[in-house]
């Protein structure tokens, strides 16, 4: 085995004998030796390892004859001596040269951590220790109360940090949101045409593109986008505020972080939805148009008619409400997991990480719910 | 759990009762009783990870402790209304470590939301008095910087002006002289003196800096690590002549143990 030599130990101690090298336990009365003979350096790991102690008393390491030794002979005989004192033994070192002891007894000046019985006598007066559901449903709460203060004009929101999310949720995120939808507005064109061709029923097509991207998929996509883009952005900020302090620094001051922080971007997610989704659900129908027209023989004039036909102020405002409500959870899900974010860099990727797939999954089990309900409503 | 305290000292501004405060799950100090009084600079000292930090937030009231109470004109910081917690939050200037300042504001703007929040004073009055109080610390040329322009030393010495904007009546600071070179940490000093002098300011600060202890600290309180509590509380020359012994190796060794 070969140990990186960390620092050259005293000229005295140098004088390798490399076959000399022995380390030799003996069980005397009462007490166990372990004698170090040689370089040591070049021996197994093993000789470390505290035998039986049990009936003893003492752990002798006597050292006349050891000639060389290395960081790595240091940080075994350091932790073997933790680990006979834990035990209740008395560690006694007699011949080691000198550097050797110096280097444990500056190791041994380290504080040993807390013992056990260190918790928290009281684990309810802490605060939680996570983003689980009763935390969830705290911070549900808190936006509530915030918005409530705010509606009442009990609490500013800075008009200036609306601004800038508006500029991060609407202008930045809407060509990955028309890209997207316009893919999905695409696909849905292949998949509906071909099957309605089974029955002849292409005309229609206008009907499937426009009826799925107004009622469902516009705010779908435009629900995962942003819970990619701004979800994550949310959770960073704010995990990276938390990290910083700067959150407690508002807290010291009785500001509402919620009413300071999330408010904002709540509102300005939810103000860019309906351009969003209104652009995303239009690039959907529009990306459809060629494939309804090439390759299933619907004329531009049919395709247009029947979308005109198709478009209904009821699928309009289910959509948009979904929409709306999507985004409204892809807000709360990344403010939550940013306020929540531990100290540190890996707490904050943690967050964000976190944002994202709680952010979908509650669009995911939102969309199915509202689609539920609206059907069971008859709409 | 909590132990009632009925005492209120006439000279007390904060006064802590049989205080225990936890880091996460593990408690690193128990059983603090002591008074801070009005007008007196109190340094808090001891080895590192001992929970100096974690005591200074819970006097600002920022966490919650695992016993015992933190009170504030006799009145408990941890109890009541959000309301009634943050008004008495609001008496307190707090100095964070890395200096916290709100990265999304420039530094005036960091220094002028707690004048818009609390003050009804105009906006140029806002900026005149954001603008002094970072030039008392040597930043009146920061006004318009965001903190990422900023060097280490600076964002602390724009935390302390934070700190100082609404002329608070306690002033909580954590190792503010940390990271800062020897003049600007001396000037910190004689600004820290200056506002207990001259605006009756209350102190107290988490310091490594045994230096700037001596220099303005009336009293010194030191926490042990081993036995998780409070070993020694006086003024620091007292502390370092007939201190017990880990102190006063801890104060010769100008606080590097």
């Amino acid at each position: 085995m070969h140990h990186r030599r960390m620092s050259e130990p005293p000229s005295t101690d140098v004088a390798a004998h490399a076959g000399e090298a022995a380390a030799q336990w003996r069980d005397g009365s009462g007490c166990w030796t372990l004698s170090l003979r040689g370089d040591v350096r070049s021996l197994p790991a093993a000789w470390a390892r505290l035998p039986d102690v049990a009936g003893c008393a003492a752990l002798v390491v006597e050292g006349h004859e050891l000639l060389a030794w290395d960081a790595a002979t240091a940080a075994r005989l350091w932790a073997l001596d933790r680990e006979a004192r834990a035990r209740g033994l008395e560690v006694v070192h007699q011949g080691l040269p000198e550097g050797l002891v110096a280097l444990l007894a500056l190791a041994g000046t380290a504080p040993v951590p807390a013992p056990a019985d260190g918790t928290r006598p009281d684990e309810s007066a802490a605060p939680s220790p996570g983003p689980g559901a009763g935390h969830t449903l705290a911070f549900l709460g808190a936006v509530l109360i915030a918005t409530g203060r705010w509606l009442r004009g009990r609490s500013t929101v800075r008009l200036a940090d609306v601004v800038e999310q508006l500029d991060h949720c609407g202008p930045r995120s809407l060509p990955i949101v028309v890209l997207c939808c316009a893919l999905v507005g695409l696909m849905l064109a292949y998949m509906g045409g071909a099957q309605l061709g089974r029955i002849g029923a292409q005309g229609f097509l206008a009907d499937v593109v426009t009826v799925g991207m107004l009622r469902e998929l516009a705010g779908l996509m435009a629900g995962v986008m942003l819970a990619g883009r701004i979800g994550a952005a949310f959770a960073a900020q704010l995990g990276t505020m938390q990290a910083g302090e700067e959150i407690d620094a508002l807290r010291v001051l009785g500001v509402d972080p919620v009413a300071h922080l999330v408010l904002p971007r709540l509102l300005a997610l939810l103000a860019m939805a309906p351009a969003l989704y209104a652009f995303g659900a239009l690039a959907g129908i529009i990306a459809a148009w060629p494939a309804a027209t090439l390759a299933y023989g619907v004329t531009s004039a049919e395709y247009w008619a029947q979308v005109a036909r198709a478009v209904t102020a009821t699928d309009l405002w289910i959509g948009l409400f979904k929409c709306m409500v999507y985004v409204a959870l892809v807000a709360l899900a990344g403010c939550q997991e940013g306020l929540a974010a531990g100290r540190g860099a890996t707490a904050v990727g943690a967050a964000t990480t976190a944002a994202v797939v709680k952010g979908l999954v509650w669009i995911v089990a939102a969309a199915c719910a509202t689609t539920v309900v609206f059907t069971a409503l008859g709409y | 759990m909590s132990t009632p305290l009925n005492r209120t000292l006439p000279d007390a501004v904060i006064e802590v009762c049989g205080l225990g405060v936890a880091a996460g799950s593990r408690v690193v100090q128990q059983g603090l009783t002591f008074e801070v009084r009005r007008g007196e600079v109190l340094a808090i000292a001891g080895p590192s990870g001992c929970g100096k930090s974690t005591l200074l937030r819970h006097l600002a009231g920022l966490e919650r402790p695992v016993a015992g109470q933190v009170l504030c004109d006799g009145r408990d910081l941890h109890r009541g209304s959000d309301d009634e917690q943050a008004v008495l939050r609001r008496r307190m200037g707090v100095m964070f470590q890395a200096g916290a300042l709100w990265s999304s504001m420039s530094v005036g703007e960091n220094l002028m939301l707690p004048l818009r929040l609390f003050t009804l004073l105009p906006r140029d009055e806002r900026e005149r008095q954001a603008r002094f109080k970072l030039a008392l610390v040597g930043l009146d040329g920061a006004f318009d910087l965001r903190p990422a322009q900023l060097s280490g030393g600076m964002r602390k010495r724009a935390a302390l002006a934070r700190a100082l904007v609404l002329d608070p009546e306690v002033l909580l600071l954590d190792e503010p002289g940390s990271g800062l070179d020897p003049p600007n940490a001396a000037r910190l000093d004689e600004l820290v003196a200056h506002s207990r002098r001259h605006l009756g300011t209350t102190v107290v600060m988490v310091s490594h800096t045994m230096d700037s202890v001596f220099a303005i600290a009336d009293r010194l309180l030191f926490l042990d690590e081993s036995t998780r509590t409070m070993t020694a509380l006086g003024p620091p020359q007292e502390l370092l002549a007939t201190g017990p012994p880990e102190v006063r190796a801890f104060l010769r060794h100008g606080g590097r143990t």
